[in-house]
């Protein structure tokens, strides 16, 4: 016996619920996703020592030495000294231009020295940093201002990176070799 | 007298719907490649400090991170302190391996960041151990990894 054929049903895959499978799938990802960027504290090293080459040498007065023992004592060239010191320490050192004789002689020629103990601990070592950092930003910002920016954020805005001001005023910051401490 | 005419707008009220699957597959693709689906395996703690004269890593891929922190043995139980890169703990006696990956990685990306990220714990012997291996490796731009503190200026 012979069937009769039926008419083929329409052979195309639905797609009106294409959309909200899209949608389904882009509130996944919209969860997921987290689009974090790391902060921190920027510093480029120094090269690695060269035995021929001897390292510059820096005039005591331009180096401002700052000592952390283990307990977190600070020496700021070789007096006691606090934290919250250090700040206004740095300040000073890199714009003296040369009117303390034993402050540096210029900023470009300053150089903020960071030492520690091998047992320091590292918090302690960030704070101190984030204080010499603060102090270059508010020289930075102290000299924007006089060219009538609101801060140096302002002043980067407009004059990119590198800059006058940045070269005017480099960030030296010289972490040596931690002791090997007791 | 002139005669007014209402005006009738041509075009019809509805908005059309036709391209809203497409609009929502760019969305959809763009979170895909944006999407970090796995990040490392963490093995040691990482409580990291705060500071306030940060700044923001913008180029996220020409970063690697190193972990320092006191190892997880078990959840609340710290060991030592270890230096994990990837999700490899570094031999604490050998720290040229170190050098090793990161030296590939500044051939591959010359722009590279090493990120260190350093438990607040962690003393500065071990952050000085790593910071002369990068230097032989010639990896020299890093960023000593911190949360942001209140009151932060971000530059």
């Amino acid at each position: 016996m012979l069937k009769k054929k039926r008419p083929r049903e329409g052979a195309e895959i639905p797609s009106s619920s294409l959309a909200d499978i899209a949608f389904l799938l882009l509130v996944f990802f919209l969860v997921v996703t987290t689009i974090d960027v790391d902060t921190g504290i920027g510093l480029v090293l120094p090269p690695p020592p060269d035995p021929e080459q001897p390292p510059p040498e820096v005039r005591e007065r331009n180096m401002l030495t700052i000592l952390m023992n283990a307990q977190g004592a600070i020496l700021i060239n070789e007096e006691r000294a606090s934290v919250q010191d250090v700040q206004d320490r740095v300040f000073r050192h890199v714009t003296n231009n040369g009117e303390n004789p034993n402050l540096s002689e210029s900023p470009q020629q300053a150089v903020v020295s960071i030492k520690t103990d091998r047992q320091t601990e590292y918090e302690r070592f960030v704070e101190m940093l984030d204080e010499v950092i603060g102090a270059y930003r508010s020289i930075w910002s102290t000299e924007a201002r006089q060219l009538g920016y609101r801060d140096y954020l302002q002043y980067r805005t407009v004059e990119g990176e590198p800059n006058p001001i940045r070269r005017q005023f480099p960030m030296n910051i010289s972490l040596a070799e931690p002791d090997p401490g007791s | 007298m002139a005669h007014f005419k209402k005006k009738q707008s041509g075009t019809s009220q509805e908005i059309p719907t036709t391209s809203m699957p497409d609009i929502i597959f760019i969305l959809l693709i763009f979170f895909m490649v944006v999407t970090v689906l796995r990040e490392v395996e963490l093995l040691v703690r990482q409580d990291l400090t705060d500071a306030e004269n940060i700044e923001r890593i913008e180029e996220k891929r020409l970063v690697s991170y190193i972990y320092v922190g006191p190892q997880v043995v078990a959840p609340g139980v710290y060991g030592d302190t270890r230096v994990q890169v990837d999700d490899a703990l570094v031999d604490p006696n050998d720290f040229r391996a170190i050098q090793n990956v990161m030296r590939q990685r500044r051939t591959d990306e010359p722009r590279l960041i090493v990120s260190l990220r350093v438990d607040y714990e962690s003393e500065m012997g071990i952050v000085s151990d790593i910071k002369q291996e990068l230097r032989l490796a010639d990896a020299l731009r890093i960023n000593y990894s911190t949360r942001r503190a209140e009151g932060a200026t971000e530059l």
